[in-house]
């Protein structure tokens, strides 16, 4: 169970190390050749994302002879193309489909065990330094001592119109 | 594959025809209900307590219950 845990913990943070650690083309030139892949984020990128309809630049950028071909083709009138024809021509431009990218995915019950996982801890160390870091408590909070508060508040005639004082009956001597 | 072309202007226009009248409606109303349900039953609740107040009499028992510095309560 627990290596689970920390496989999905592994994760997590090479996910995050692997987010720190990509190189631009300038921490490159710097670091001598590696063989990871770099992305040049100085030049426009292409993204599948539910609010950028139209990213920046289109999907594929080395068109094959017949992608080339097609292009040409689209220049002219679309009634013309083919079904299939403008199937090809929407992934040369795109990855995935509106439906594609909205497919569920397992990712939040990483994040919400994540979370869980964190909220446990954050539990344990405050039990801990409700042990050994609070100061003792402090005496206003007696119940003893909150009868007197009460009684002086009431006595002090604190809000007696509308407030807390107007709620006590002092002929009675009683809550109204 | 021929649909009729969207409307493209007055759009923030026609939005506006519509909300702007109902929300200063339903500001107005709010103002009256605040105005009655709130501060005219306060005014009348100062009016009410104030009618029957007595300063001497309730500062002789704030005394007598030892909240004050500059007076002792009658026993001391």
């Amino acid at each position: 169970m627990l290596h689970l845990i920390a496989a999905r913990m592994g994760s997590l943070m090479a996910r995050r190390a692997a987010v720190a650690l990509t190189t631009s083309s300038a921490r490159m030139a710097s670091h001598g050749r590696e063989v990871s892949e770099t992305v040049d984020m100085s030049r426009p990128m292409y993204w599948d994302r539910l609010d950028t309809p139209l990213p920046d630049k289109a999907y594929k950028d080395e068109l094959t002879a017949a992608d080339k071909s097609l292009k040409q083709k689209e220049k002219g009138p679309w009634s013309q193309l083919t079904n299939e024809e403008k199937i090809a021509l929407y992934r040369l431009m795109f990855n995935q489909t509106y439906p594609e990218m909205k497919q569920p995915r397992s990712e939040w019950k990483t994040i919400v065990g994540g979370i869980f996982i964190f909220m446990g801890f954050t539990g344990l160390v405050v039990w801990w330094q409700s042990l050994y870091v609070y100061p003792p408590r402090p005496r206003t909070f007696d119940d003893e001592w909150q009868a007197k508060q009460l009684q002086r508040i009431l006595d002090m005639r604190m809000n007696p119109i509308e407030g807390f004082s107007s709620k006590w009956d002092y002929e009675k001597g009683q809550w109204k | 594959m021929s649909l009729p072309k969207p409307v493209m202007r007055g759009l923030l226009g026609k939005r506006l025809r519509l909300h702007l009248p109902i929300a200063f409606a339903l500001s107005l109303v709010t103002a009256i209900a605040f105005k009655y349900g709130v501060t005219e039953p306060r005014k009348q609740a100062y009016a009410d307590f104030y009618k029957q107040y007595d300063a001497v009499k309730e500062f002789n028992s704030m005394k007598e219950a030892g909240v004050f510095e500059s007076v002792q309560p009658s026993g001391e």
